[in-house]
């Protein structure tokens, strides 16, 4: 038996219903964080080392205690549920099989941080999780559990930035979606000017476990420097896509052949998109490396959303640069120039290189665009665009190179050729129209 | 000013936040339902008028979010998720389907206001892919033989 966290008592048990999340212990640990000071809960959860799950992997304790102190203005606690990475799928799971871990999560933190205030940021797109989640609140309200704290559950509308927290932050104030240059952080200047805790859905969902374990024994699972487990999104060209609930430090290979079943079709594996698209590829030589932020950090990448794409032997690495770019293009602000005008540029040169009109100084020129994009941005997005092109150029550049001098595209087995993306629908340039 | 049955929603909306300004985005879902699916300019100035807000303002947030629709659409509203998985899971010929099978390039309206067809970006259902919405219900997978009767269903309403 896999040791779950997350998803505790989902096969046997439909944790939508509060009575059923109470016979697998559920709300116990909020009685017993609710015994305790502020401050010992807190320690628990420092204690724990637990990291954030959204994708930076900080540690959630160390996070609160850096909330100002005094300030004479309210704390929040905002959960960001606002899961747009490509490739990512998890949180979605966590609130529509088990909605109430979330809500004690929050009322665990909200003590915690002394906080009466807590909203839970869903993207839009999540009509059904939106509504299990609110009928799970419904349930804590009925069974007198929020002890004078507020959630409200505030839906998206479709804007990939609102992930980012400052841009979540405006968008839950009514604003247009787009990032606040830091410093102030958070902690100290959030939501409404007041200081603000930022949690993802499954960094606050481990949140009962730890209090119910202690965090001596949720330190014991997991890698050393990560305790605790993730639920790991696996998709693309995969035998048995779907979400799977493992130890942080199992590795890619675990994941891909013993977890996911292989390389769909028995294919060859090509490369292995760790943490959701916008994190830098990985070579098949690299699958023996543990999913923890430090390790996969150490061979070049990012743990991100724990959301793995696998690419076979078929993929036009073009292809997937482009489809990439364009989504990053499609979703960037318009606030910083060089993310801005960046990714119109790469997906320009990754289109003119897939259609057979590149040369070599377009490569060089791709290269060009992604360094001048590379750390220029308020937030992480401009970096997030360049990453799987400057990647996927660096490591699979014989792909790019195939293309140059006339010849097009030589990967006539590809299946994403020829994939319409939104951009397309928007743009009034017909040569940012698809792949 | 009267108040509209509208008025008062965006009232209650409005008393769940700490400052007015953060109904804009609910108050603007609102709208879009009781207006077939999108926000005409009249909208606009309800929704301004409810939360003390211009109409400027109301058109800046509505403009930057893809669930808010300034054009009419169709009675339905078909999304085909062609982002990495979905792409690398056919969403090609899914997309291609019904957009034969409607008669619609992606982008725009069936000619009989049936369904309005487009490709979206990643809607997180990677694992179940190719995703489709309809109507804002996921349809995971679905595969180009399915489309027929999806289409079929939108018909039969």
């Amino acid at each position: 038996m896999e040791t779950e966290l997350f998803l505790a008592g989902t096969e046997d048990h439909d944790l939508r219903r509060i009575s059923e999340y109470r016979e697998v212990g559920g709300y116990a640990a909020l009685e017993k964080a609710r015994a305790l000071t502020p401050q010992q809960v807190l320690d628990e959860i420092t204690g724990a080392t637990l990291r954030g799950r959204g994708g930076a992997g900080f540690p959630m304790g160390r996070k609160a205690s850096l909330l100002a102190k005094d300030t004479g203005k309210p704390i929040y606690l905002v959960v960001n549920a606002d899961e747009s990475e490509p490739g990512a799928f998890k949180d979605r799971d966590v609130m529509g099989l088990t909605p109430h871990r979330l809500l004690e999560g929050c009322l665990i933190t909200a003590h915690g941080i002394e906080s009466t205030a807590v909203f839970i940021y869903i993207r839009g797109e999540y009509e059904h999780e939106f509504e299990v989640l609110r009928d799970a609140l419904e349930e804590v309200l009925a069974a007198d559990l929020l002890g004078g704290v507020s959630i409200v559950v505030h839906r998206g509308a479709g804007a990939y930035i609102c992930g980012e927290e400052t841009a979540l932050l405006e968008s839950l104030e009514g604003n247009r979606g787009q990032p606040r240059p830091r410093p102030p952080f958070p902690p100290v200047n959030g939501l409404y000017g007041a200081p603000t805790q930022i949690n993802n859905v499954s960094t606050i969902a481990l949140v009962p476990k730890i209090v119910e374990l202690g965090a001596e024994a949720f330190s014991k699972i997991g890698a050393p420097s990560a305790p605790g487990t993730a639920v790991f999104s696996l998709s693309g060209c995969i035998a048995r896509p779907g979400n799977y609930e493992r130890p942080l430090g199992t590795t890619l290979r675990e994941l891909i052949y013993d977890v996911g079943g292989g390389v769909a079709d028995g294919r060859e594996l090509k490369a292995i998109i760790p943490g959701g698209s916008s994190v830098p590829v990985l070579t098949p030589d690299q699958v023996d490396t543990p999913m923890d932020y430090d390790s996969i950090g150490a061979a070049g990448s990012f743990f991100g959303s724990a959301a793995l794409i696998v690419i076979d032997e078929r993929v036009c690495m073009v292809q997937l640069a482009l489809r990439a770019a364009q989504f990053y293009m499609h979703e960037s602000c318009g606030r910083c120039t060089p993310c801005r005008v960046g990714t119109r540029w790469l997906v320009q040169l990754l289109q003119k290189i897939e259609e057979g009109e590149g040369e070599e100084r377009d490569l060089d020129l791709l290269e060009s665009v992604c360094d001048r994009m590379l750390g220029k941005s308020l937030c992480a997005l401009g970096d997030f665009a360049v990453y799987p092109v400057s990647s996927y150029l660096r490591k699979y550049r014989s792909d790019f190179e195939a293309h140059l001098g006339g010849a097009g595209c030589p990967f006539h087995e590809s299946p994403i050729e020829g994939i319409v993306a939104p951009v397309s629908q928007h743009s009034g340039h017909p040569e940012v129209a698809h792949v | 000013m009267a108040t509209t049955p509208f008025y008062n929603r965006v009232q209650k909306l409005r008393s769940r936040y700490p400052e007015r300004r953060s109904a804009v985005l609910p108050a603007l879902q609102l709208a879009q339902e009781e207006h077939g699916g999108w926000l005409p300019p009249e909208a606009l100035r309800e929704v301004a008028d409810a939360l003390d807000e211009t109409p400027g303002y109301v058109l800046s947030i509505a403009s930057f979010y893809d669930m808010l629709n300034l054009e009419p659409v169709g009675r339905h509203l078909v999304e085909v998720c062609t982002n990495l998985s979905c792409a690398l899971a056919g969403a090609q010929a899914v997309l291609d389907a019904f957009a034969g099978e409607l008669g619609v390039e992606p982008g725009g309206t069936a000619e009989d206001g049936l369904a309005t067809l487009r490709a979206i970006e990643c809607a997180g259902g990677c694992g179940r892919a190719p995703v489709v919405v309809v109507d804002g219900v996921y349809r995971e997978p679905v595969h180009p033989e399915d489309v027929p009767e999806i289409v079929g269903e939108l018909r039969g309403d």
